[in-house]
């Protein structure tokens, strides 16, 4: 389970929407399983298809976030077409199993689906995401 | 030799949840067997066979291994090291 804030969701929908044909990513920030901060990163591949971050760039988030007492918990990213659940390359890159992963789905562009999962080991379990 | 090393989370369960740690090696190579001396299982994490995998950047003082001389890179007191896992998907 992770838990978001409303602002929290309306970011992750318009950050997906405003990068949209491309896929969009970013990083929630808290403590446990409660989100306080989300970070919106870019996308470096630029492509409807995947998502990464540049390394250098994340380890400046962590580092900043690191200081003020805060892990990473969840990581975002949209699917532009498809449904919002992991895909193969998804389940094959997966390199944080102590995160979440969100996924948004623009597929019905109106209604938003925003999920949330667990990858580890190349194994998917949904996670129920909480919005307050 | 004291080198300053950044631990992401998915490598905490083995350094009983610490976020940095301190290690020693003339060389990132050398840093990392110390490092799996310390904690044992964090060098398979890192490395195939000595070798840094595809998916693990490593910073050092904010450069990239691989911009300088991958495991041969030579550390100094203070530096500052950092294994990052790639963020990516599709």
């Amino acid at each position: 389970m992770i838990e978001i804030t409303q602002a929290h969701r309306d970011e992750i929908v318009a950050h997906a929407r405003e990068d949209a044909p491309n896929e969009c990513c970013g990083l929630l920030f808290g403590k446990s399983t409660l989100a306080e901060r989300l970070q919106r990163m870019e996308n470096v591949e630029h492509s409807p298809l995947n998502y990464r971050v540049d390394s250098r760039q994340l380890f400046e988030a962590f580092d900043a976030m690191d200081r003020i007492g805060l892990e990473l918990i969840g990581i975002y990213h949209s699917h532009t077409h498809s449904p919002a659940f992991p895909s193969r390359t998804d389940i094959s890159l997966a390199g944080y199993p102590d995160a979440h992963y969100l996924i948004v789905s623009l597929a019905k562009p109106e209604q938003p689906d925003l999920r949330a999962f667990k990858i580890i080991n190349g194994k998917v379990s949904e996670e129920e995401v909480v919005v307050r | 030799m004291a080198i300053r090393v950044y631990i992401p989370t998915p490598y905490r369960e083995l350094t009983a949840g610490l976020g940095h740690v301190t290690a020693d090696g003339e060389t990132i190579g050398a840093l990392i067997a110390d490092l799996d001396r310390r904690y044992p299982g964090l060098g398979d994490r890192i490395c195939d066979a000595a070798v840094v995998r595809d998916h693990v950047n490593v910073f050092v003082n904010g450069l990239e291994m691989r911009s300088l001389r991958n495991e041969a890179t030579p550390l100094r007191e203070g530096d500052e090291v950092a294994f990052i896992p790639a963020l990516a998907g599709g």
